[in-house]
C-alpha cells in the first residue's frame, strides 16, 4: 500500500532519511517506530511538513528580507501608493490553495487507509497480509489507573504488560470502566480513545522485537502520570512461552468479583497476570454489567425496543427509540445531586494541595519507595492476594 | 450544632483553608499584606472617591477598556506563576525524583493555568483593546450600551475573583482548562474544584456574551457618516467578526456548563457514564465553543497587526478587500472544524477527513493575510518602533505554529500527536506568537493615545526580547519532546534521557519571566518619566485611522463633532486634505451617566457563585433574589444621562489647541 497513491513508493526512504537528519540522533518511538502503522504515520508527518515548508520557508525569508530592505533609512524605493495588485493577489490565494489541495488529497487517502477500524492490509512495506490470516485478538480495558489486557483466544489476562508476536496483525477492542483514556503505544500505532460504555477498535502490527512503552494520552485523574504499560514485541516461540507462563500465574481466574476489586482506584501498579478469564468479561465491561444482577446495556436497549413495539404513536415511556446508554453505574450508586443532599451528606472540600500521607522522606531520601505514594490512593497490595493454588479454566 | 454549621456554612470548614500547606499560607499572608497596603494607601490619599466616581462606575468605553487590560495583566502574573510551577516540576521530576508537586496539586496547577490564561488574560486583553479603540476608530462617542459594557467588565472580574479565591478556600478543578468529563463528574470529583470552575465561567460568560452583543451593535449601527463597511479600519472588521463569533458560541458554552451544573447539583444524567448520559456530548459542545473561541482571540490580534503594519510602513494596508474577505472566511470556517480536537475519538474516516480538510482550508485565508502584511512592508518605509518589532516577531513565529496546526489537522498524524507535547507546543506557538504578541503590540501602539505619553522604548525592548527569545527557548524542546512520544499533563517521567529538554524549557520560561518583569518595569518607568515621554499632538506615530484625530487622552465625548468620512484610512485622508480642526460652534453633547449598578450586581453574583459552590443555599437564594431586585430596580433609574454644555467643550478644545501649538490655525464652524 502506498501512502499517497499518486506518489511513487520511493518517497518512503527519502522521508525517513529527512526525518532522521532533521532530528539527528533523535530516534524514539515516533520517528523510528517498530510498528507498520506508526511507520506510515511518521512518513505522513514528514511529507506534510515538507509540503508546508514549501510555503513557510519563502514566507519567513521574505519577512526578513523585506523588514531589512525596506527599513527607513535603508535607501530602498518607497511607494506609498502600492496597496493593490490583482496578479499578486491571485498568486497569494492560489499558492496556498494548491498546497492545501495536495495536502487534502493526501489527507483523504491516508485517513481512510490508516483508519483504526480498518484491518491492516500489510505486515510491512512490500509484505501484504497473507490470505486467511486472522489477526490476534486483544481486549483492552482502561481502569483507574492501570491497563488490563485480555487475550480471549488464549484465556489469559495481564495488567500493565502487553506481549505481541512480531509480524502478526493484531486487533484491539478497547473500553474503559470510568475515565476517558487513550490507548497509546507510540511505536506501534496511533492512539484511540478508551471510553466507558463504548468499544473502540485499533488495528496494528509490530515489525521488530523489543521492549517498548505504552501510556494513556488523555488526562484521567490522580494516577494518570503512572498509567503506563510495557509492550513486549517477541517472536512466535517467545510469545507462546509468554502465554504459557501467564497460564501458570498463581493469581487465578479473573472474574466479576476480583475484577470489581481491580477496578478500584490504584496507581503505579506493577505488572500482574491472571491464569484465566471469565469468558464474557469484556462484553460485560463494555455493557456495564460486570456485577451479577445488573442489567446489560444491550438487554436494556432490547427491552426499550420491545416496549416501544416499533409503534411511532405509542406513548408509554421507552416507546419508539431504544434507550441509548441506559446502563447502571459500574459498582455502587450514583451520588445525589448537591441540591438534594442532606446536611450530613454535604461532606467537606478540604484544601488538599498538601499530600495526606505524612512521613514521606522526600528530599532527604529520594529513592525511598515511600516517596512514590504521594497521592490519596490506598495502595493496591491488600487487594488481589495471590491464591495459594489455582485451577485452570 | 454541626447541623446548624452545615446549614450556614454549607461544606465550608476549617479544613477548606490551607492550614497544612506552608507555601499557600505564606502566599495568603503576602496577599493580605500587599492588599492591606494598597487599601491603606488608597484611604490615606483619599482616592476611594476618585476610583469609584471616575473608574469603577464609569460607563466610558475608554476607562472600561483600560480596566479590562489591567485585569488581564494582573491575571497574567497568576497564570504565569502556574506556568513556572509546571516547568520546574517537569524539569526535576524524573526517575526516582517525584518533584515537589503531588498529583492533586499539579493537576490543579495545569487546570488553573489554562483557565486563567484563556478566560481571564486573553479574553480581557482582547475585549479591552476592542473596547478602547473600536469606538474611536469608527468615530463614535461610546458603545451602543454603555451600562452593559460596565456590567460585562465587572462580571468578568467576579469570575476572576472566584478563580483566585479557589487558591485559598477549597481547591480548584483538576480536569483541565475545559473541565473535561468524566473527570469532573460528581462521582469522580465531588469536591468544590469543578464547581469553582463552572460558576466562575458561567458568570464571566454572561459578561462576555453581553459585551459581544454590545460591540456588534456598535459596529453595525454607530459608524460615523460616510464610513461604509468597506471604509472601516481592518481592526474594526476583525473586532466585528470576533464579536459575532462570541455571540454565536458563548451560549453553547453556557448550555454545556449549565448541563454539567445540573448533573452535579440536581443529579441529571447529561454527561454521566451511565443512566443515559454520554460524556462525548460534553466534548462536542465545549469544542464547538472552544474552536471558534481561539479565532475570537486571534482575529483582533490580526487586526492589530494590520493597523500597526500600515502605520509604521507609511502605506495603506495591501489588499484591504482581500483582508476583509479573508477575515470573514476565517470566521465562517471556524464553525466547521471543532472535531479536529478529538480525531482520535473514533468517528470514522469520512467524518475525520471532512473536519481535517476543513481545518486545512482555514490556512488559505490566513496565508493570504500574512502575504498581505508582507506586501504592505514591500516598498514601505518601515520604522521599527516597538509595535512594528512585535509584528515581525509574530510573522516569524506564528507561521511555524500555523504549519504545525495544519500538520495536526491530518488525522493519521493526529493519531500519533494528539494530546502530546507537540500539540501543547503548537497551541502555545499560535497563542503566544499570535495573540500575546498582538496584545503587546496593541498596548505599545495605543498606550500614548490612552495616557498621553509613550511607553519607555528601552524597557520595551527588554520586554520584547525576553518574550521572543524566551518563547523559542521554552517551546522548541516541547516540539521535540512531542515527536519523541511524550504526552501532556504528566507530572513525572521515567525516561531520564528526556530531562535536558525539560530543563531547557524551564530556562526558556525564566527568560520569559525576565520579559514580563521588563514589561512591569516599563510601565513603572514610563509613568515615572512621563514628561520625558509626553506626546501632546495626539498623533505620535503619524497614524492613519480616526482615533489619532483626537487628543491623548481623548476627551470623554471623543469627538466634539462627529466626523464625516470620505475614504479608507480616514485620518490619513483628513491630513492629506489639510483638515482644519473646528474650534467653535459646539452644541451640547449627550452623554451616559456613571452608575454603580454594575459593581453591585457583580458583588451579588460573586456571593451567589460562592454560595452555590459551597452549598450555602440560604445565601444563594438571598443573593439571587438580590440580583433580580437590583437588576429590575435599576431599570427604574431614569437619571441615566446628562449633557456636556458647549462652554465646557470649548474649554477642553481650547486647551487642546494650546497644546497643539501655534502651527495649527483654528478655523470656523465645521463642514
Amino acid at each position: 500500500m502506498r501512502i499517497f497513491p499518486f506518489f511513487p513508493r520511493r518517497f518512503d526512504l527519502p522521508v525517513a532519511i529527512a526525518a532522521t537528519l532533521l532530528l539527528a540522533g533523535c530516534g524514539g518511538p515516533v520517528l523510528d517506530p517498530a510498528g507498520d502503522i506508526a511507520r506510515q504515520q511518521r512518513n505522513l508527518i514528514g511529507i506534510s511538513t515538507g509540503l508546508m515548508l514549501l510555503i513557510i520557508v519563502p514566507v519567513m525569508a521574505l519577512t526578513v528580507l523585506f523588514a531589512w530592505k525596506y527599513r527607513k533609512g535603508g535607501g530602498a524605493k518607497y511607494d506609498p501608493k502600492f496597496d493593490h495588485s490583482t496578479s499578486l493577489e491571485l498568486v497569494i490565494w492560489s499558492a496556498p490553495l494548491l498546497i492545501i489541495i495536495a495536502l487534502g488529497a493526501l489527507t483523504w487517502a491516508s485517513t481512510h487507509l490508516l483508519d483504526p477500524f480498518r484491518p491492516v492490509s500489510q505486515i510491512t512495506r512490500g509484505q501484504p497480509v497473507a490470505r486467511g490470516v486472522r489477526p490476534l485478538h486483544v481486549q483492552v480495558v482502561a481502569l483507574d489507573w492501570k491497563w488490563l489486557f485480555i487475550y480471549p483466544e488464549y484465556g489469559i489476562a495481564t495488567v500493565n504488560e502487553l506481549a505481541l508476536p512480531v509480524n502478526r496483525p493484531v486487533r484491539f477492542d478497547i473500553t474503559s470502566t470510568n475515565m476517558m483514556n487513550t490507548f497509546h503505544a507510540p511505536t506501534m500505532a496511533g492512539m484511540v480513545y478508551a471510553m466507558p460504555g463504548m468499544r473502540s477498535t485499533l488495528h496494528a502490527v509490530m515489525n521488530r522485537p523489543g521492549v517498548f512503552e505504552g501510556q494513556s494520552s488523555n488526562y484521567s485523574g490522580a494516577g494518570f502520570s503512572d498509567m503506563r504499560f510495557k509492550l513486549l514485541s517477541v517472536d512466535d516461540a517467545a510469545f507462546g512461552r509468554w502465554i504459557a507462563a501467564r497460564r501458570g500465574s498463581r493469581r487465578g481466574a479473573l472474574q466479576a468479583a476480583n475484577f470489581m476489586q481491580l477496578a478500584l482506584p490504584s496507581e503505579k501498579v506493577p505488572p500482574m497476570a491472571f491464569a484465566s478469564v471469565q469468558p464474557d468479561l469484556f462484553r460485560r465491561v463494555v455493557e456495564r454489567c460486570v456485577e451479577p444482577g445488573r442489567p446489560c446495556m444491550s438487554d436494556m436497549m432490547a427491552h426499550g425496543r420491545r416496549a416501544g413495539g416499533g409503534n411511532p404513536k405509542a406513548m408509554e415511556a421507552g416507546a419508539g427509540m431504544p434507550s441509548g446508554r441506559d446502563s447502571q453505574p459500574l459498582g455502587g450508586e450514583k451520588p445525589k445531586g448537591a441540591l438534594f443532599k442532606d446536611n450530613d451528606e454535604k461532606g467537606s472540600s478540604p484544601n488538599l494541595t498538601k499530600p495526606r500521607n505524612p512521613g514521606a522522606p522526600g528530599a532527604t531520601d529520594p529513592g525511598n519507595p515511600k516517596n512514590r505514594d504521594l497521592t490519596l490512593i490506598r495502595p493496591l497490595s491488600p487487594i488481589l492476594p495471590v491464591a495459594a493454588a489455582t485451577a485452570r479454566g | 450544632m454541626s447541623d446548624i454549621l452545615k446549614t450556614i456554612f454549607g461544606r465550608l470548614t476549617i479544613e477548606s483553608f490551607p492550614v497544612h500547606e506552608p507555601i499557600l499560607l505564606v502566599t495568603f499572608a503576602g496577599v493580605v499584606l500587599i492588599g492591606s497596603a494598597v487599601l491603606f494607601a488608597l484611604t490615606k490619599y483619599k482616592l476611594w472617591g476618585y476610583l469609584w466616581n471616575e473608574w469603577f462606575t464609569s460607563v466610558d468605553h475608554k476607562r472600561i477598556g483600560i480596566m479590562y487590560i489591567i485585569l488581564g495583566i494582573v491575571m497574567l502574573l497568576r497564570g504565569f506563576a502556574d506556568a513556572l510551577m509546571m516547568r520546574s516540576q517537569q524539569a526535576i521530576a524524573f526517575g526516582a525524583n517525584q518533584g515537589y508537586l503531588p498529583a492533586h496539586h499539579y493537576d490543579q496547577v495545569f487546570t488553573a493555568h489554562g483557565t486563567i490564561m484563556i478566560f481571564f488574560v486573553a479574553v480581557p486583553l482582547v475585549v479591552g483593546l476592542i473596547n478602547f479603540v473600536m469606538p474611536l476608530q469608527i468615530g463614535a462617542r461610546d458603545v451602543a450600551f454603555p451600562f452593559l459594557n460596565n456590567l460585562s467588565f465587572w462580571l468578568t472580574v467576579t469570575g476572576a475573583l472566584l478563580v483566585m479565591m479557589s487558591l485559598f478556600i477549597g481547591e480548584f478543578s483538576r480536569a483541565g482548562w475545559l473541565n473535561y468529563v468524566p473527570v469532573s463528574n460528581l462521582q469522580n470529583s465531588p469536591d468544590v474544584g469543578p464547581d469553582y470552575y463552572l460558576w466562575a465561567l458561567q458568570i464571566a460568560g454572561v459578561g462576555t456574551t453581553l459585551s459581544a452583543i454590545n460591540m456588534v451593535t456598535t459596529i453595525i449601527k454607530m459608524r460615523a457618516p460616510g464610513m461604509t463597511m468597506m471604509k472601516m479600519p481592518v481592526f474594526c472588521w476583525t473586532a466585528l467578526c470576533a464579536n459575532v463569533l462570541m455571540v454565536a458560541i458563548f451560549p453553547v458554552l453556557t448550555a454545556a456548563l449549565a448541563c454539567l451544573i445540573l448533573d452535579r447539583y440536581v443529579g441529571t444524567n447529561f454527561f454521566t457514564n451511565d443512566l443515559g448520559g454520554n460524556p462525548m456530548m460534553y466534548w462536542n459542545l465545549v469544542w464547538i465553543w472552544g474552536h471558534p473561541e481561539v479565532y475570537v482571540l486571534i482575529l483582533p490580534a490580526f487586526g492589530v497587526y494590520s493597523e500597526v503594519t500600515s502605520t509604521f510602513t507609511g502605506k495603506r494596508l495591501f489588499g484591504y478587500s482581500s483582508m476583509v474577505y479573508a477575515t470573514v472566511v476565517i470566521t465562517l470556517l471556524s464553525w466547521l472544524v471543532w472535531l479536529h480536537h478529538f480525531f482520535t475519538m473514533g468517528s470514522g474516516a469520512s467524518v475525520n477527513s471532512f473536519f481535517g480538510i476543513a481545518t486545512m482550508v482555514i490556512s488559505i485565508p490566513t496565508g493570504a493575510k500574512i502575504f498581505n502584511w508582507l506586501f504592505t512592508m514591500y516598498r514601505g518605509e518601515i520604522r521599527f518602533e516597538l509595535p512594528m518589532m512585535w509584528v515581525v516577531a509574530f510573522m516569524l513565529t506564528f507561521v511555524v505554529g500555523g504549519m504545525t496546526g495544519v500538520l495536526l489537522a491530518v488525522p493519521p498524524a493526529d493519531f500519533v500527536l494528539h494530546n502530546s507535547l507537540f500539540l501543547v507546543a503548537h497551541f502555545h506557538n499560535v497563542i503566544i506568537g499570535g495573540v500575546v504578541f498582538g496584545m503587546f503590540a496593541g498596548i505599545d501602539y495605543w498606550w500614548p493615545k490612552a495616557f498621553g505619553f509613550k511607553l519607555d522604548p528601552w524597557w520595551g525592548k527588554v520586554h520584547f526580547w525576553g518574550w521572543v527569545i524566551g518563547y523559542w527557548v521554552a517551546w522548541t524542546p516541547m516540539y521535540v519532546a512531542g515527536l519523541l512520544g511524550v504526552t501532556r499533563r504528566v507530572r513525572h517521567l521515567d525516561d531520564t534521557t528526556l530531562q535536558p529538554l525539560f530543563v531547557i524549557a524551564a530556562i526558556g520560561a525564566l527568560i520569559i519571566a525576565v520579559g514580563i518583569a521588563g514589561f512591569l518595569i516599563q510601565i513603572f518607568v514610563s509613568i515615572r518619566d512621563r514628561e520625558r515621554l509626553r506626546d501632546t499632538t495626539g498623533d505620535p506615530w503619524n497614524g492613519r485611522t480616526l482615533e489619532w484625530a483626537t487628543s491623548s487622552p481623548p476627551p470623554a465625548y471623543n469627538f466634539a463633532f462627529t466626523p464625516v468620512i470620505h475614504d479608507l484610512d480616514a485620518w490619513h485622508d483628513m491630513k492629506d486634505r489639510h483638515y482644519q480642526r473646528p474650534v467653535k460652534g459646539f452644541r451640547p453633547i449627550h452623554m451616559p451617566r456613571n452608575t454603580g449598578a454594575g459593581v453591585i450586581l457583580s458583588v451579588l453574583a460573586a456571593a451567589f457563585g460562592f454560595a452555590m459552590i459551597w452549598y450555602m443555599w440560604w445565601l444563594a437564594v438571598l443573593s439571587f433574589v438580590g440580583l433580580v431586585v437590583v437588576a429590575i430596580g435599576h431599570t427604574f433609574n431614569y437619571k441615566r444621562d446628562y449633557f456636556i454644555q458647549p462652554d465646557e467643550i470649548a474649554r477642553i478644545e481650547d486647551e487642546r489647541t494650546r497644546l497643539l501649538g501655534p502651527s495649527t490655525v483654528p478655523q470656523g464652524a465645521p463642514a
